[in-house]
């Protein structure tokens, strides 16, 4: 019975002029909105989140620059942090390791081909292992640094891929960077972090060296002891950071940042795109919900005399009813597949060209089974919804006026 | 004759349409019997009330005053989905402008009463073919009706009509959008129904050849059935 009606409704929608498929373009819009934003923002928010895996909640970050510069590291144009500023926030209980690190970029010559990228540096010492284990570094082939390693580098695990050099590099091979050959010890194992796969790392005393960074540093870590108040600690590390760079509250040339606030910050924005994306889909939905009732009406009428024949032979109010529902609901439904495709091409598009531009696959396009099924039938609904008056109308219709009606 | 059951009775049936202030008396106490097997014609002048008399014995619309008896129960006293459902299994409607639905093949336009009174699938396609058979159609099913003549979709019709083994078939000027030759044709078509099967037929008509087709002439002038001779003055 329901197949019967299904099969008659889809027949009806089948014969529909261009006009009436053109109210769709507010449906269709508004899911290719959902599924693109839906998708994106899973794939992003899962990539961030990647990205800050290696940012533990003991952690706090300090880089030269005013409030939390989001570029890369040593990027800024304001004064360098300074080695000096370790000793100085050792000095500071709560904190149980203060490290400096030097993030250069520079260039790299193998296999004839020169690529531009960026070193960090390695600390020596016991402050070794603490990087290693924040970033959750790990060889995947060789080994990692050790103190006293000269000319010696690990590579991030993109260069296990073509695209760098045009050959992948293998551990052993020589590689020139800034007018030096360096010998690869080590690869490191996948980090899902673009930043991180495509770094060299070198032992601090050797990247200084080479770069001629003298005391300048990129960032300065701290980490925690055990049981912090961490807000409490972000505020001993402002003061001394003041104090030795001069400068008064509110007029701060350098950032503290709270690895975990970070993020928030980030989805936060995040959030905010999305709640302003879903209000224009909202709308575009709702427009094109009403375009629907508006192409439905006139469907009714243009179908007048039919519901009056079909009455005739026996069809009840409830059957016209449901006829002219289902023909609704389709409607939406057809413009949510159109709307769907749209909205993956969009997203993959999107995710493309970011990863394009990052040279990474840190933006993914997430569309899941279930959100396209649920956009499916989220569309059918605001097709029937909108339909509701049109087929109350038609199913009310008196069976003689409907007969009389001329086309 | 008179021995057989009343399927359809009107007693002193009126029809009032209200024109603003105007009141317009479409029928104007109609008393009227059909005995199960008839072929009953109704004659009259444009406007006399003959398709409004069609449409309540049809259960497509009710009385203002009087009663309808179909099958001894009041039709006034019906729900909408009872009235639907008298329409569906009892009734087959023929109508002067055959009003297929043009969407539909001429398969699916029989099928369709069977598909508003739940008939099983196989049972539906068996009977859309038998009747195509019956009106001489069977090679046209998969045609819409606008690649058919008039002819042909009034056959059509017929066969939608019968789909549900009506009690009655209620035809209003099944000729009327045919040429005489066309008309016959499907006039056979109606007889052969009546004789064979014993169908009951009402029909409207103005043409009083095909009037003739029928056991029984009623006529109807200003809402009123009165004698032959006054009808047409
Ligand atoms: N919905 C309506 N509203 C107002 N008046 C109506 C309505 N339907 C019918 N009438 C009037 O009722 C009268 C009878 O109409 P009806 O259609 O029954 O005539 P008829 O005998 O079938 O005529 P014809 O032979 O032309 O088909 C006419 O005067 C017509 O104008
Ligand atoms: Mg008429």
């Amino acid at each position: 019975m329901f197949l019967d009606y299904l099969r008659l409704s889809v027949n009806n929608l089948t014969r529909r002029k261009l006009r009436s498929w053109l109210t769709m373009i507010g449906i269709f819009i508004g899911i290719a909105a959902v599924v693109a934003l839906i998708g994106l923002g899973e794939g992003l928010r899962s990539a961030i989140s990647s990205q800050f895996d290696m940012l533990s909640p003991d952690i706090i970050t300090i880089q030269a620059g005013g409030l939390a510069a989001f570029g890369p590291p040593g990027s800024t144009v304001s004064t360098p942090l300074s080695n000096d500023l370790v000793k100085e926030l050792e000095k500071i209980s709560d904190a149980e390791y203060v490290i400096s690190r030097s993030i250069s970029s520079g260039y790299a010559k193998f296999n004839d081909r020169i690529a531009i990228g960026m070193a960090g540096s390695m600390p020596n010492g016991d402050k070794r292992a603490i990087v290693e284990d924040m970033v959750g570094i790990e060889a995947e082939f060789g080994r990692l640094l050790k103190d006293g390693d000269q000319y010696k580098i690990v590579v991030g695990n993109n260069f296990m891929k073509d695209d760098i050099f045009g050959k992948p590099v293998q551990v052993g091979n020589r590689i020139m960077i800034q007018d030096k050959y360096f010998e690869v010890v080590g690869i490191a194992k996948k980090l899902g972090n673009f930043m991180l796969d495509g770094v060299v790392l070198m032992n601090e005393d050797v990247q200084k060296e080479l770069f001629n960074e003298g005391d300048d540093v990129s960032l300065i870590v701290v980490k925690a002891r055990k049981n912090v108040n961490m807000e409490l600690l972000k505020e001993s590390i402002e003061k001394v950071m003041r104090k030795e760079r001069d400068v008064k509250v509110g007029k701060e040339d350098f950032s503290v940042e709270l690895a975990i606030n970070t993020l928030e910050t980030l989805n936060s924005t995040l959030f905010a795109v999305q709640l302003f994306v879903y209000i224009i889909a909202s709308i575009s939905l709702i427009v094109g919900g009403i375009g629907i009732t508006n192409t439905m009406y006139t469907s009714v009428l243009e179908k007048t005399k039919d519901i009056g024949v079909m009455k005739a032979i026996g069809a009840k109010n409830r059957d016209i009813f449901v006829l002219f529902l289902l023909e609704s609901g389709l409607l939406g439904m057809a413009g949510g597949l159109i709307g769907i495709i749209v909205g993956v091409a969009m997203a993959k598009g999107m995710a493309f060209i970011g990863s394009m531009q990052l040279g990474s696959d840190l933006i993914r396009a997430d569309i899941s089974f279930a959100l396209a099924f649920g956009s499916l039938a989220f569309s059918f609904i605001i097709g029937c919804v909108a339909g509701i008056t049109p087929a109350i109308r038609a199913a009310k219709m008196h069976p003689v006026d409907a007969l009389r009606f001329a086309k | 004759m008179t021995n057989k059951e009343t399927i359809i009775e009107l007693k002193d049936v009126w029809k009032t349409y209200k024109m603003g202030a105007v009141e317009v008396h479409a029928l104007r106490g109609i008393s009227l019997k059909v005995k199960r097997g008839e072929f009953l014609a109704i004659m009259g002048p444009s406007g006399s009330g003959k398709s409004t008399a069609m449409n309540m014995v049809g259960c497509l619309d009710v009385p203002s005053k009087g009663n309808i008896y179909l099958l001894d129960k009041d039709i006034a006293k019906m729900s909408e989905s009872e009235l639907a459902k008298v329409r569906g299994k009892k009734i087959g409607f023929i109508f002067q402008t055959f009003n297929l639905i043009n969407t539909l093949t001429a398969r699916e336009n029989i099928t369709l009463p069977m598909v508003f009174q739940d008939y099983p699938k196989e049972e539906r396609r068996k009977r859309a073919e038998d009747l195509l058979k019956m009106v001489e159609l069977d090679n046209r099913m998969g045609h819409k009706p606008s690649e058919l003549s008039g002819g042909q979709q009034q056959r059509i019709a017929i066969a939608r009509a019968l789909a549900n083994e009506p009690e009655v078939i209620l035809a209003d000027e099944p000729t009327g959008n045919l040429d005489s030759s066309t008309g016959e044709r499907v006039m056979d078509f109606l007889t052969k129904l009546h004789k064979e099967k014993g169908t009951t037929i009402v029909m409207v008509t103005h043409d009083l050849k095909t009037a003739r087709h029928a056991d029984r002439i009623e006529f109807l002038k200003d809402g009123q059935i009165v004698p032959e001779k006054e009808a047409f003055t």
